[in-house]
């Protein structure tokens, strides 16, 4: 089976695309986007601000259960053209990866099907390519983590 | 750190990268794939040393000749790279598809 999320990182280059097809109309996968109280359920942040207009800013953090502060991100958005395009800036705090540019497509493929394609440019692709080996580290044991959650709910 | 061990300093080259190409359909001579380049002989020799200490390309002897072939497994690691991202996101998009269907359904 064909992976549904694709990754396309050139070698060499500062930038990736990520792209991701739906079994979502696209008016709903662009409110997982807008609104706080979704966003935190699938990213699993808190959502401190979140202000969906061009030169709106947004700020997230996560916590362990322990409530002590282990992520903390923000960025500004440049474009807000709703269902069907997102452009942002990301930067963690107090993390060597730089700050990144964002451009988020929505597309529409049927009435109940829809495309996520995100453009990502890095501030050199050192950058790019330290953020890709993240995931090794701890963002995999997360992804695993919800992926074994989501499963858990099919059986 | 040695940065010529890594695979992905090898494949950072374009000349190192046709060189992939080249080898990945046949095993070929140092002579039969420098043919291929307008590069300076040394200068393949040098490309081909890289490979063979990254691993990407193997040795093997053949008569008199030593051939170059495509070390597979080694060439799997690179695209392995990518997947722990891949993961992550598509853990991340499956929870975005499950949040949203249930709020679809509470509507």
């Amino acid at each position: 089976m064909e992976p549904k999320t694709k990754i396309a990182a050139e070698d060499g280059k500062q930038d990736l695309t990520i792209t991701r097809e739906f079994d979502l109309p696209v008016e709903l996968l662009f409110r997982a986007y807008v609104e706080a109280d979704l966003l935190e359920q699938w990213m699993g942040t808190k959502v401190l601000k979140l202000e969906c207009k061009p030169h709106g800013g947004y700020r997230i953090e996560t916590s362990d259960p322990q409530g002590n502060v282990i992520f903390q991100a923000h960025g500004v958005i440049h474009e807000f053209t709703p269902n069907r395009k997102i452009t942002r800036t990301f930067e963690m705090d107090g993390a060597p990866f730089g700050v990144q540019l964002e451009l988020l497509e929505f597309e529409a493929l049927t009435g109940d099907t829809s495309k996520l394609r995100i453009h990502v440019v890095y501030e050199s692709p050192g950058h790019r390519d330290q953020l890709l080996q993240m995931p090794f580290a701890y963002g995999l044991n997360m992804a695993h983590d919800t992926l074994q959650e989501i499963m858990e709910k099919l059986i | 750190m040695n940065l010529r061990r890594d695979p992905f300093q090898a494949i950072a080259d374009p000349t190192r990268r046709a060189i992939l190409l080249l080898v990945a359909a046949q095993s070929m001579t140092a002579g039969a794939i420098a043919a291929n380049f307008d590069t300076a002989r040394p200068t393949v020799s040098r490309h081909l040393q890289i490979l063979t200490e990254c691993d990407l390309l193997e040795q093997e002897q053949h008569g008199r000749e030593i051939r170059y072939h495509l070390n597979p497994g080694k060439m799997k690691e690179i695209a392995e790279f990518l997947e722990p991202f891949r993961m992550m996101w598509e853990g991340r998009f499956s929870k975005l598809e499950n949040v949203m269907k249930k709020f679809k359904n509470r509507k």
